[in-house]
C-alpha cells in the first residue's frame, strides 16, 4: 500500500507538472523537502535525548510500571499481542498521556520509545506487528484534547471567541480515535494483512 | 471551567514532570543523573534513523504538492464532499491535512484572514486542524525510528480515521456554529 502511495505522489505530481509547465517546481520541492527531512529528524535530538532521559528515570524507579498496572484492563484489549507486565505497554500509556495533555514534544520521544519496545517482541524486525498499526493508527488519529496551536492561530487571527472550537474538536477528535482502533482491527484480519503478520506462524508452532 | 483547568494542566504539565519524576526517582534510590544520560544517548541514534524515511516521504509529498495535482484532486472531489456540507473553500485544507501539517496550517490561516476565524469556514477548519494528525509524517517517524519498511495496515487505518476525523469536523460545525 505505501508503496504505491508513494509511488502515485511521485508519478502523479511529475505528469501534472509536466502538463501545467511547472517542472522546475517539482525540482525545488523535491531538493528542498529533502533538505527539510534531515533538518527535522536531527531538530528532534534534543527533545529525544530529554525524553527519553526522563523516562528511564521514571522505568528504574518502577513508575512506569505502576502507570502500566493502573490501566492494565484497557491495555490489554487494545493490544492483545503484548504482554501485560511488558515495558512496551507503560512507554505507550506515556505516550498517549501526553499526547491527551497536548504535550507535542514530549509525545514522539515517548511514542518512539514504545515503538522500540514494540519492536523487541517483534517477530520479523522489517514488518510492523499488529501491535505496532494500532498503535500507530491510534496516534494518527490525534487525542489531543486542547489544541493549544489552533487556538494560538485564532487569537492570533483576531478570533472573538479562540477557545469556542476546542468542544467540537473533541467530538471529532474521539470520533476519529474510534475509527482508527475499529478499522486497525477490522483490517487485520483481511486475508491481505494477516497473511503478512509477523507473528502468523506463532500460533501453529505453539499447538504443535 | 474545563478549558481553564485544561490551560492550566498545560502550561504547568512539563515543569511538573520534569520534577515529579526525578523525585520519584531519588525516593527509590535511583541515581537520577545517571540513569538520565543513560536513556538520553539513545535519542541521537534515533533521531538518525528517521531520516531516510523522512526524505521518502518528504520529497514524494513535496513533489505531489508542487505538481498542482492537489489543485486537480480538490475538482473532482468538490461534488462529492459538498453533499456533506463541506464547503469548497475548506476542502484543499482537508486534503492536505494528512499530507502536511505546516502545509495545513498555512492554508488554515489563509481562510481566516479571507472569511476571519469565526466565520463558519474558519471555524470548520480550526476544528478539523485541531482533530486530526499529520498521518503520513507520523507514520514515517514511528516506524523509520524502528527502521519497520513493511507498514501492513497501518496507512489505511491512518487515513480511515483522518476521513472519519474531518467528516465529524465538518457535521459537528455545521450543527454548533
Amino acid at each position: 500500500m505505501i508503496n504505491i502511495i508513494w509511488f502515485l505522489f511521485i508519478a502523479i505530481g511529475i505528469l501534472v507538472a509536466t502538463f501545467t509547465g511547472d517542472i522546475s517546481a517539482v525540482t525545488d520541492a523535491a531538493i528542498e523537502n529533502a533538505e527539510l527531512a534531515v533538518e527535522l529528524s536531527l531538530g528532534l535530538i534534543g527533545v529525544m535525548a530529554l525524553w527519553l532521559g526522563i523516562m528511564k528515570i521514571a522505568e528504574e524507579s518502577g513508575l512506569v510500571n505502576l502507570l502500566a498496572r493502573a490501566l492494565r484492563p484497557l491495555m490489554v484489549r487494545l493490544f492483545p499481542e503484548v504482554p501485560a507486565d511488558h515495558p512496551a505497554m507503560g512507554a505507550m500509556i506515556m505516550n498517549m498521556a501526553a499526547n491527551v495533555l497536548g504535550l507535542g514534544n514530549a509525545a514522539t520521544p515517548l511514542g518512539l520509545k514504545a515503538m522500540k519496545e514494540l519492536n523487541e517482541i517483534n517477530e520479523d524486525k522489517e514488518t510492523a506487528s499488529n501491535a505496532m498499526c494500532t498503535f500507530l493508527a491510534i496516534n494518527t488519529s490525534s487525542v489531543t484534547l486542547i489544541p493549544a496551536t489552533v487556538i494560538a492561530y485564532r487569537s492570533a487571527a483576531g478570533s472573538a471567541n479562540p477557545t469556542e472550537i476546542i468542544g467540537p474538536a473533541i467530538i471529532a477528535t474521539i470520533a476519529s480515535t474510534i475509527a482508527a482502533v475499529i478499522a486497525v482491527k477490522t483490517l487485520q484480519k483481511l486475508p491481505i494483512f494477516s497473511s503478512t503478520n509477523p507473528s502468523r506462524n506463532k500460533k501453529t508452532a505453539e499447538s504443535k | 471551567m474545563f478549558i481553564t483547568i485544561m490551560e492550566v494542566i498545560s502550561k504547568y504539565a512539563i515543569p511538573f514532570i520534569l520534577l515529579a519524576i526525578p523525585t520519584y526517582g531519588m525516593f527509590k534510590k535511583v541515581k537520577v543523573y545517571e540513569a538520565f544520560t543513560e536513556g538520553a544517548k539513545d535519542g541521537f541514534y534515533t533521531a538518525v534513523k528517521i531520516i531516510p524515511y523522512l526524505v521518502a516521504m518528504l520529497v514524494g509529498i513535496g513533489i505531489f504538492r508542487a505538481s498542482g495535482a492537489m489543485e486537480l484532486f480538490t475538482k473532482a472531489l468538490n461534488p462529492i464532499t459538498s453533499l456533506i456540507g463541506m464547503p469548497s473553500e475548506v476542502l484543499p485544507m482537508a486534503l492536505m491535512r494528512p499530507l502536511s501539517g505546516g502545509g495545513a496550517s498555512g492554508i488554515m490561516n489563509s481562510l481566516f484572514e479571507t472569511h476571519g476565524p469565526d466565520s463558519i469556514i474558519g471555524r470548520m477548519s480550526s476544528v478539523m486542524m485541531g482533530s486530526t494528525e499529520t498521518t503520513f509524517y507520523v507514520l514515517a517517524v514511528y516506524f523509520g525510528a524502528v527502521s519497520i519498511r513493511k507498514t501492513r495496515h497501518a496507512l489505511p487505518a491512518g487515513l480511515i480515521a483522518d476521513a472519519v476525523g474531518i467528516i465529524t469536523a465538518v457535521v459537528v460545525a455545521n450543527l454548533m456554529f
